[in-house]
C-alpha cells in the first residue's frame, strides 16, 4: 500500500467509525454549519470549562472527507485550551486530512473546522 | 450503426489511462471529448490561413473568411435551418440565453410574465430573473412523478401576460424530453415568443428548428465533439432582425459617427468584436462528423445504452439505488442520474442529531471520486439545476452521460464499480 493508499484508509476509517459522535447534553456552545452546494452538514457542540475544551461531540452528514475531517478534528482539539485552539488553521486542517484535494472538495474538509470557528466566536460573544 | 470501438480510434484522449485503468468518460453532457477530425480542422486553419475575417483585402484573410462564412452554413443546414443568416455565433448556450434577456427583456414592462420549467439548467433561470428589476414575473411549469413535464400545468400557467416562453429541449438531469413541437404550439396561440435550450438535445439526436417552430434555439460546441467557446444563437429571421444589438463594437457597425451608429446586416450586427473563428471552424469540423455518423444512429445508439443501464440497475442489486427521470427510453436522453442511498437536504427547524442524520447514504463526491480511481469519469452535485433538485427533495445526485465513443462495456464497468463502492462507504 502507498502513503496515499494507507491515508485514505485512515480517512475512510473516521468515516465510518466516527470518533467523538453525538451531542452534548450539557454543550456550553453548540453550532451547525453547512456547505449548501452539496449539502454537507455538521454539528460541534462544545463543552468549554476553565478556558478550555473540557469535551467535544459532532453530528452530521455529507461526503466522506467533511464527516472524517470533523471526527479528526475533535479529536485534535479535545482537552485543548482555547489559546490552543487559535493554532489551527485551514492549512493544518488540510494537513491533517493528508490527501490530495481538488479545490472543491477543500471546501468539504474545511466545514468542521468553519463549525469550530462558529462555536468559538459565540462562545466569546457570550462572554 | 454505431461502433463505439471504431468511433474511439478518431479520439486520442482514450489511448491514456487514468490511474492505471482505461479512461472510461461518462461526463459528455457536461462536455465531450474531441474527435482528431476536429483538432486538425483548428491546427489547419492557425497553420495555413490565420488571420482577421471580413476586414482583409489579401489571400489569407479571404480564406479565413470563407472558411468562418462556410461554418455558419454548415451549422444552418445541420439544425434544418433555411437561411444561415438565422445563425449567431455566441460562446456557448449560456451566452445565447444572456442575450436573449437582453435583447428581448428591452421591451417587456412591469407585470410581463416569463414561463420556465423547474428542469431548467441555471442558464435558463438566472438570465430572466434579471428581469425582475423591471417588475417581470417569471412563472414555473412543474414536473410530474415521472419526471415529464406537466403540461397541464404550463396551460394553466401560461397568459396573456406571457411573453417569453424558454423550455429546455433535453433535461440535463433527468434526460427528460420536452414536446418542444406541441409546446411551441400553445406557446404561438398564445403569442408568446418560444425560445428551445437545445443543449442537450442538438448533440444528440436530430433537431430541425423549422419543424420544431422554434422562434430561438440556444446550444454550445463543446458539447457536440466541438472546441469551447463558441456556441449557437439560432433565431427566426424577421424576428432576429428586429432586435437591438446585444454588444457593441467592431465588425457589427456600418457607420460610426462621434454620436450614433449605424447597424451591419443580422448576424453580423450581433457579432461585435473579433469572433472565435478558430471556434466556429472546429464546431463546422465537429458537424461534418456527427453528419457522417447521422444523428438517428447517434439517438439510437443512446436509447440502447440507455435501455442498458436500465436492464443492469435492477440486475445489480446494490441496495438503496436510486435514479431519476422517465423510465420509457423513448422519452429521455443518454443520461443517468441516481444515488446510493438519498441525502435530503437539511431542514433548519428540525435540530441536528444522531437519530435525524441518515448515514447509510453515499454522498455522490465520494460515489465521483471512488469511480474515478477505477478510470471513470462521472460527475457528481446539483449539475447546475438546484432548483430541480429541491424539488426531487435531494441535495446532490451521480450522473453518467453517453455518447457516440461509450459502449456496454462502459455500462458494465460502471456497475462493477459501483458495487465497490457501495462496499467502501456503506456504514
Ligand atoms: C440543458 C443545458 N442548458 C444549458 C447549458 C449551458 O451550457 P454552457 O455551459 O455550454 O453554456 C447546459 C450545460 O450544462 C445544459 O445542460
Amino acid at each position: 500500500m502507498s502513503d496515499n493508499d494507507m491515508q485514505a484508509e485512515i480517512v475512510l476509517e473516521h468515516y465510518r467509525e466516527p470518533h467523538n459522535y453525538g451531542t452534548l447534553e450539557n454543550a456550553t456552545v453548540s453550532m451547525t454549519e453547512s456547505n449548501p452546494v452539496c449539502g454537507d452538514t455538521v454539528n460541534i457542540s462544545l463543552l468549554i470549562e476553565d478556558g478550555a475544551v473540557k469535551d467535544v461531540k459532532f453530528v452530521g452528514k455529507g461526503c466522506s472527507i467533511s464527516q472524517a475531517s470533523a471526527s479528526m478534528l475533535t479529536d485534535r482539539i479535545m482537552g485543548k485550551s482555547l489559546e490552543e485552539l487559535k493554532e489551527i488553521d485551514e492549512e493544518s486542517v488540510i494537513d491533517m486530512i493528508g490527501l490530495k484535494l481538488g479545490p472543491s472538495r477543500e471546501k468539504c474538509a474545511l466545514l468542521s473546522f468553519n463549525t469550530l470557528q462558529k462555536c468559538i466566536k459565540e462562545y466569546q460573544s457570550s462572554q | 450503426m454505431i461502433n463505439p470501438e471504431e468511433i474511439k480510434s478518431h479520439f486520442p484522449i482514450f489511448n491514456r489511462e487514468i490511474k492505471g485503468n482505461r479512461l472510461v468518460y461518462l461526463d459528455s453532457a457536461a462536455t465531450t471529448q474531441k474527435p482528431v477530425e476536429v483538432v486538425d480542422a483548428i491546427v489547419d486553419y492557425y497553420y495555413n490561413s490565420n488571420s482577421n475575417v471580413h476586414r482583409g483585402i489579401y489571400t489569407i484573410s479571404e480564406e479565413a473568411t470563407e472558411l468562418y462564412d462556410a461554418s455558419r452554413e454548415n451549422v444552418s443546414h445541420f439544425i434544418g435551418s433555411k437561411d444561415s443568416r438565422q445563425i449567431v455565433f455566441v460562446r456557448n448556450a449560456t451566452e445565447a440565453l444572456n442575450f436573449l434577456s437582453y435583447t428581448l427583456g428591452r421591451s417587456l414592462t412591469e407585470g410581463d410574465e416569463i414561463l420556465l420549467s423547474v428542469m431548467e439548467h441555471h442558464s435558463n433561470i438566472v438570465p430572466w430573473q434579471f428581469l425582475k428589476e423591471k417588475g417581470v414575473r417569471l412563472k414555473f411549469v412543474d414536473i410530474g412523478s415521472d419526471g415529464n413535464l406537466d403540461l397541464e400545468d404550463l396551460k394553466s400557467k401560461i397568459s396573456k401576460r406571457t411573453k417569453i416562453v424558454s423550455l429546455t429541449h433535453v433535461s440535463n438531469l433527468l434526460g427528460t424530453i420536452n414536446p418542444v413541437k406541441e409546446i411551441g404550439r400553445i406557446a404561438h396561440e398564445n403569442g408568446s415568443v418560444f425560445i428551445v435550450d437545445g443543449a442537450q438535445s442538438v448533440p444528440h439526436m436530430p433537431v430541425d428548428v423549422e419543424d420544431i417552430g422554434c422562434d430561438f434555439m440556444a446550444f454550445s460546441g463543446h458539447k457536440m465533439l466541438g472546441p469551447s467557446g463558441i456556441g449557437v444563437l439560432y433565431g427566426k429571421f424577421d424576428l432576429l432582425d428586429s432586435l437591438h444589438p446585444f454588444m457593441g463594437g467592431g465588425e457589427m457597425i456600418r457607420e460610426v459617427s462621434l454620436e450614433e451608429s449605424t447597424w451591419n446586416d443580422t448576424p453580423l450586427k450581433f457579432e461585435a468584436g473579433t469572433p472565435n473563428i478558430e471556434g466556429a471552424i472546429g464546431l463546422s469540423a465537429a458537424v461534418d462528423f456527427l453528419r457522417g455518423l447521422g444523428m438517428e444512429n447517434v439517438r439510437r445508439h443512446e436509447m440502447e445504452l440507455v435501455s442498458y443501464v436500465l436492464q443492469k440497475e435492477i440486475e445489480s442489486g446494490i441496495k438503496d439505488l436510486v435514479s431519476y427521470g422517465p423510465r420509457e427510453v423513448q422519452e429521455r436522453g443518454g443520461v443517468y442520474s441516481f444515488n446510493i442511498g438519498e441525502i435530503h437536504p437539511l431542514d433548519l427547524n428540525r435540530k441536528l442529531s444522531v437519530e435525524s442524520v441518515e448515514t447509510s447514504a453515499v454522498h455522490p463526491h465520494d460515489v465521483a471520486a471512488d469511480l474515478d480511481s477505477y478510470g471513470l469519469s462521472i460527475r457528481s452535485g446539483h449539475h447546475c439545476a438546484m432548483p430541480l433538485n429541491n424539488k426531487l427533495g435531494i441535495v446532490a445526485s451521480s450522473r453518467a452521460s453517453f455518447y457516440i465513443y461509450n459502449s456496454r462495456e462502459d455500462v458494465n464497468a460502471l456497475f462493477d464499480a459501483l458495487k465497490k463502492v457501495q462496499k467502501a462507504f456503506v456504514r
